[in-house]
C-alpha cells in the first residue's frame, strides 16, 4: 500500500513540479477565460440584467473550454520524451500514474479557475445570491473534466491535430456536467435548492474517478505500442 | 530453466514482416549482442521483450513462463532503455533521477548511481542545460535505479565519449557478474565479453531481403 502511495505521489509532485516551473500554461488557461468571458459584454451589449442571464452559463462553458485547452498538456510531452513508455513498463500500477497525472492536472487548471471565478462573475454581473452555488458546482463539476478529458487525451496520443480531435471526442461528455452545473445556479437564482444538482455532479465524481483512469490507462497503453 | 527465451518470434510492423522464426536462450549471467543492418527489427525486437509490442506469431518465456501470463511480473524486472532520453528540462538532474528511482523502487541509490555516471556535479544543473550525452548519462541511471535483473539496451551508447562507453561497459560487466542478463544493440564497438551475437539479418523473411520496396 505505501508502495503503491509512493508512486501516486511521485507522479503528481513532478506533474505538480513540471506546471509550476512551466507558468506560462496555467497562464495562458486563465488568460483565455478572462478573455473569453470579456468578449460576451462586447457581443451580447452591456446591459446588466442579459448578463446577469447568461452569466452562469457563459461562466461554465468557458471554464469547459479552458480546461479542453490545457489537456494535451497531460501526456503529449511525456510520449515524445519517452518518458510515459518508461512510466508502462514500471512496476507501478498505470491506473494509479494516470489517477495522479489527472489529479496535477486540476490542482493546476480547474483550481486556479475556480480562484479567478468571483473576478469572472463580476465581469458579467453574476448574480451575488448565486456565488456559493456557482464555486460548488464547479468544485464539484472541474475533477470530472479533467478525468474524462485524461481518458480524450490519451485516445488522441500521437494523433495528427490531437487539440481539435479531443475536443471532438471530450466535449459531447462535458455535456451533463455543464447542465447540472448551470441549473443548480439557476434554481437557486429562481428560489429551489441546489442539492440535488450537487447530487448528480459528485455521481458523475464518483463514477469517474475510478473508471475513467482504466479507460485513460488502456489508452496510454495502446498509445506508446506505435 | 532460462531466464529469457523466445521460440519461432515473428514480428510485424505496419505492412512488413520484419522477421520471422527467430529464437535464443539466456541464462543468469549471459548477455546477447543483437546485429544487423539499419530496418532489421534491432529495435523491434527489444520492444517486443520489454513487452511493449505484442509477438504476431511464437513465444516469449521468462523464467519458463510466457510473460503475457505476468506482465507486471515481467515489467517489475525488467528495464528497458529505448532511443528517447526521458530528462525533463524543468527539473533538476536530481530530481529526473529521484522521480524515476522512487516509480522503479530503489529511491536510496539517486547518489550512487549520479556518481557512477560521473554526473554528481550536475546534480543541480536543470535539464534543459545538459548536452545530448550528459542526457544519454542520467537516462542510463535508470538502470542502476531498478531492482530489475533483465536489461534491454537499444544503442545505449549513443552520443556517451569513450569514457562513457567504458563506464557503460562496466556497469553491464557487473551486472551480469551479479547474475543479471543483458541484450544489447549496438552499431559500435562495445566490449562484451563472452557474449551470444544474434545477426537479425539471417531473420529477415526472403521477400524482404533484397530490400525490395513494398
Amino acid at each position: 500500500m505505501t508502495e503503491f502511495l509512493a508512486g501516486f505521489s511521485a507522479v503528481l509532485i513532478r506533474d505538480l513540479r513540471l506546471a509550476l516551473r512551466q507558468s506560462a500554461d496555467l497562464a495562458l488557461v486563465l488568460g483565455f477565460f478572462t478573455i473569453a468571458a470579456s468578449l460576451f459584454p462586447f457581443g451580447v451589449g452591456p446591459a446588466p440584467e442579459t448578463l446577469a442571464r447568461i452569466a452562469p452559463g457563459v461562466i461554465w462553458v468557458l471554464a469547459l473550454l479552458s480546461v479542453m485547452l490545457s489537456l494535451d498538456r497531460l501526456f503529449e510531452q511525456d510520449l515524445a520524451d519517452g518518458s510515459l513508455e518508461q512510466m508502462v513498463l514500471t512496476p507501478r500500477p498505470l491506473v494509479l500514474t494516470v489517477l495522479a497525472k489527472a489529479l496535477a492536472h486540476w490542482l493546476t487548471t480547474g483550481l486556479p479557475l475556480i480562484a479567478i471565478t468571483p473576478v469572472i462573475g463580476i465581469l458579467l454581473n453574476f448574480p451575488t445570491a448565486g456565488y456559493s452555488t456557482l464555486l460548488i458546482g464547479l468544485a464539484l463539476g472541474t475533477p470530472s473534466l479533467s478525468l474524462i478529458g485524461a481518458v480524450g487525451a490519451a485516445l488522441t496520443l500521437g494523433a495528427r491535430r490531437a487539440g481539435l480531435l479531443i475536443a471532438l471526442l471530450v466535449l459531447p461528455l462535458y455535456i451533463p456536467i455543464l447542465i447540472f452545473g448551470v441549473t443548480a445556479v439557476d434554481s437557486v437564482l429562481t428560489g429551489f435548492e441546489a442539492r440535488a444538482h450537487f447530487l448528480y455532479l459528485a455521481a458523475i465524481l464518483v463514477a469517474a474517478i475510478p473508471l475513467a483512469p482504466l479507460a485513460a490507462a488502456a489508452a496510454v497503453r495502446h498509445g506508446v505500442e506505435g | 530453466m532460462a531466464r529469457l527465451s523466445a521460440t519461432s518470434l515473428t514480428c510485424l510492423r505496419g505492412p512488413r514482416l520484419v522477421f520471422e522464426g527467430l529464437g535464443f536462450s539466456l541464462n543468469a549471467g549471459d548477455a546477447l549482442l543483437l546485429t544487423g543492418p539499419n530496418g532489421s527489427g534491432k529495435s523491434s525486437l527489444l520492444r517486443l521483450l520489454a513487452g511493449l509490442l505484442s509477438p504476431l506469431d511464437g513465444q516469449i518465456m521468462a523464467n519458463g513462463h510466457p510473460i503475457s501470463d505476468d506482465i507486471e511480473g515481467h515489467r517489475a524486472t525488467t528495464a528497458y532503455l529505448g532511443h528517447l532520453d526521458p530528462v525533463k528540462s524543468t527539473l533538476t538532474v536530481q530530481e529526473n533521477a529521484r522521480f524515476w528511482a522512487t516509480l522503479l523502487g530503489l529511491p536510496d541509490r539517486v547518489d550512487v548511481a549520479l556518481a557512477t555516471l560521473n554526473l554528481t556535479d550536475l546534480a543541480a544543473l536543470s535539464g534543459r542545460v545538459l548536452s545530448s550525452g550528459q542526457r544519454r548519462r542520467l537516462s542510463l541511471t535508470r538502470l542502476l535505479l531498478s531492482p530489475a535483473d533483465l536489461w534491454l539496451l537499444d544503442e545505449p551508447t549513443v552520443g556517451l565519449d569513450t569514457n562513457a562507453v567504458a563506464t557503460v561497459e562496466q556497469m553491464v560487466a557487473d551486472h551480469r557478474a551479479r547474475g543479471g542478463v543483458v541484450i544489447l544493440s549496438t552499431h559500435v564497438e562495445f566490449q562484451l565479453p563472452g557474449a551470444k551475437t544474434l545477426d537479425l539479418g539471417d531473420y529477415t523473411p526472403a521477400a524482404f531481403r533484397s530490400e525490395a520496396p513494398v
